[in-house]
């Protein structure tokens, strides 16, 4: 039992990763998703190369408890998006 | 803005029909870790149907073990707002998601389960993680 929308994309309320063509990787809720933008809520940003981590060394780290969010809400262009998978799909 | 109680009401039951005390104050909760020995489990409860939806159910499973944690407490996410913030603070290390599982042994954190590692899951499969969790503990 619980609230649902289903009107919403498949991945509505699942934690998930968005990887783009640019240093960015974002990790949030996902609340939609078209063919145009992401929309993320409670969202963390990482750039690849900060505080010495990588991309990778990043998604590590967030798939063993999660992520402070840095953002209430984020919409990423979906022209930049090259993945957007689980998070619970990376191995911590 | 919080849910109306009335929409929250059964999404406590869930849990405190099989034995957890809700925490609903801060107070409640300090008094929660000043007092308990042994092994704790602690739910943060919470009303999305996307995550929550399988993680209460998986709870209940998980209670059908032989070894399971002395003490069952939960706080509701965005409705007991000041004793989640103070659980929360029991773990402040780890990002803030609910809802999600920590189990304490005397004062020490030893398993927590991140919403994330709950959403789209089977009731059988948290509750399988959490049935480990008690094996290993308990």
């Amino acid at each position: 039992m619980g609230t649902f929308h289903s009107n919403k994309h498949q991945l509505h309320g699942i934690t998930v990763v968005v990887d783009t063509d640019g240093p960015e990787v974002f990790v949030g809720r996902c609340d939609d998703m078209d063919d145009s933008q992401v929309i993320l809520l409670d969202v963390d940003v990482h750039k690849d190369g900060d505080d010495g981590r990588s991309k990778a060394d990043y998604l590590a780290g967030a798939a063993l408890y999660g992520v402070f969010k840095k953002h209430q809400r984020l919409v990423v262009d979906r022209r930049r998006v090259t993945a957007v998978r689980r998070l619970s799909e990376i191995a911590s | 803005m919080p849910y109306s109680p009335l929409l929250v009401k059964p999404m406590r039951e869930e849990l405190t029909l099989v034995g957890f005390e809700e925490l609903m104050t801060a107070e409640a909760v300090d008094q929660w870790m000043d007092d308990h020995k042994g092994t704790s489990l602690l739910i943060v409860n919470s009303v999305c149907g996307c995550a929550a939806g399988m993680a209460r159910p998986g709870v209940r499973l998980s209670l059908e073990n032989d070894k399971k944690p002395d003490r069952l407490v939960t706080v509701f996410a965005g409705q007991d707002v000041e004793a989640t913030a103070q659980a929360r603070s029991k773990f402040a290390q780890i990002p803030p998601s609910s809802p999600s599982m920590a189990m304490f042994k005397d004062d020490e954190l030893v398993f927590f389960l991140p919403r994330h590692r709950i959403e789209g899951r089977s009731a059988e499969d948290v509750a399988a993680d959490l049935r480990a969790a008690y094996d290993e503990h308990c």
